[in-house]
């Protein structure tokens, strides 16, 4: 019953690994761009999200209908602004750019909130519990993987069933042509990071409830998010649902076994699968 | 009365290769123009030059009104100009519907049933409705150039630009196709038509230009144009006093 539990709630940290995940799946399969400050984009809505806790009095998950805008729009000035400068032939200037948005998030958030590890307050939230099958699940965990089920879902529905969606795709395929059907790809591309930087908001305020963080912990969270996303097979939304969830399970089995080998067994994990399956488990077909 | 789109002295050189020379000619609002001229004479680059994915060293170009030669593609392409490829160029993994919604919603300003519904009309006319949800990619030659023309067509163009559209196509294809772009150009949709098929094309245009090293060469009524020396000498490689 240990085990059944350890992979029960492996699971559900999937759920959180898969939301980390998402946003930079998205940004690869519409731009192929690499989003090195995407941890530190996590992060960010996680402070984002204290602060309107402690200014506003608000619940951390009322705090999303503030924090999810407010990193959407940022996300559309960041893409118009800076990264679309960086989008061409050669990989390397977005990678390098948002390395250095990366460091400078960092340090923004130290000037601004100390190095001191914070922790958002959801009350008996973070507590609660009930019991199905003779295991004890937390509602936050559970609430956390059913919002990453939600949010996929959602991903998936707007890619392939909206206008929007239609957009990303052509974008992606050829963005030349794409421009002479009359589609303005630095204006898609916004709309593009401005979806995916609302998907890390959620994420952002997920982690600030389960765990505390510091300005420090986003290179991690970034490392997750990219295990999730090639274990699942880069471009497939729901396969990025799935790595999380083998990541999260093999991390806590991990832990299991040994306290010190969770971090390790879940890159152990991720790298026999990359060694197996380059590809990923569920690469898109035609590609 | 002002041209539908207007080149005035539009010139364009990579290095030492000049695709564009002082390229200037009108087309009014209805009319069909055919263009030919040998390879690589420059007739693609001039579709490019017009739908801005090149930007001209020099030059104007005017469209309904408007100086567009500093607008972007997509810009362009809202105004009304819509284009085929030669080398066809679909979104190869979505289906030809998809294809076709993003014209119409992207450039034709339709939105939700009435995009769906027109592209089906389109689909329809291009002959590609059974193939509606066939992923692009998997289309044949034919299939393709469908593609490209019901893209074209969704965009809702005012000016309809295609290039070697009949290029590579039997005979009984070329001619359906032949009457689908006489059916559009009778709805009052202005064409630019790049072909080598010159029997199609003499078929659908009013005006024939001749470009060769990116310079107008001739230009006038069709017939009249085909059988001036200019032209026997440069476009079919027949000496003038031969």
């Amino acid at each position: 019953m240990e085990w059944v539990n350890a992979v029960v709630q492996g699971t559900l940290l999937g759920g959180l690994y898969a939301l980390f995940a998402a946003g930079l799946s998205l940004i690869f399969g519409v731009m192929r761009l690499v989003n090195i400050a995407h941890g530190d984009l996590i992060v960010l809505a996680a402070y984002l999200g204290l602060s309107a806790t402690t200014l506003l009095g608000l619940h951390p998950l009322a705090a999303l209908l503030v924090v999810v805008p407010a990193m959407a729009i940022m996300g559309y000035v960041l893409q118009r602004a800076i990264l679309n400068q960086t989008l061409g032939k050669d990989i390397l200037p977005p990678l390098l750019v948002t390395f250095g948005l990366s460091v400078i998030i960092q340090n923004t958030l130290l000037e601004a909130y100390s190095a001191d590890p914070q922790k958002m307050n959801a009350g008996a939230l973070e507590t609660a519990s009930f019991s199905a099958g003779g295991l004890s699940l937390g509602v936050l965990p559970v609430m956390t993987f059913v919002i990453a089920v939600g949010v996929i879902a959602g991903l998936q529905w707007t890619f392939y069933r909206t206008a929007l969606g239609r957009a990303f795709r052509a974008t992606s395929d050829n963005q030349e042509i794409a421009q002479l059907m009359g589609l303005n790809r630095r204006h898609i591309f916004g709309l593009a990071m401005a979806l995916a930087l609302a998907v890390t908001a959620i994420a952002g305020i997920m982690l600030g409830i389960r765990t505390s963080f510091d300005p420090s912990i986003g290179g991690g969270r970034l490392i997750f998010g990219f295990e999730a996303v090639i274990i699942g097979g880069l471009g497939n939304l729901w396969g990025t649902l799935v790595g999380g969830v083998i990541l999260g399970v093999a991390q806590t089995i991990g832990a299991k076994i040994d306290p010190g080998w969770q971090l390790l067994a879940g890159h152990l994990v991720f790298l026999i699968i990359l060694a197996v399956r380059p590809n990923g488990l569920f690469p898109r077909i035609g590609e | 009365m002002t041209a539908f789109l207007q080149l005035d002295q539009v010139s364009k050189a990579f290095g030492a290769i000049t695709v564009a020379e002082d390229l200037s000619f009108e087309v009014q609002s209805g009319q069909a123009l055919g263009v030919i001229g040998p390879n690589g004479a420059g007739k693609t680059s001039m579709f490019n030059l017009i739908t801005g994915t090149l930007a001209p060293n020099s030059g104007r170009i005017m469209f309904d009104g408007t100086d567009i030669t500093r607008d972007g593609a997509a810009k362009r392409c809202r105004a009304g100009m819509a284009r085929s490829f030669q080398v066809p160029q679909p979104f190869s993994g979505m289906t030809v519907f998809e294809n076709a919604m993003i014209a119409a919603t992207q450039a034709g300003g339709l939105h939700g049933k009435e995009a769906e519904q027109f592209c089906i009309e389109v689909l329809d006319q291009t002959a590609l409705l059974d193939r509606a949800n066939t992923l692009a990619g998997g289309l044949t030659l034919l299939g393709r150039k469908r593609l490209e023309l019901t893209r074209a067509l969704c965009a809702r163009p005012k000016l309809l630009m295609l290039d070697e559209i009949a290029g590579g196509l039997t005979e009984a294809e070329c001619t359906s196709l032949v009457q689908t772009i006489k059916d559009i150009h009778a709805r009052g949709v202005t064409i630019i038509w790049i072909e080598h098929v010159v029997h199609a094309l003499l078929a659908v245009v009013d005006k024939l230009m001749v470009i060769d090293f990116g310079r107008k060469i001739t230009e006038g009524d069709p017939h009249t144009t085909m059988e001036s020396p200019e032209v026997q000498e440069i476009y079919l490689g027949i000496a003038a006093d031969a």
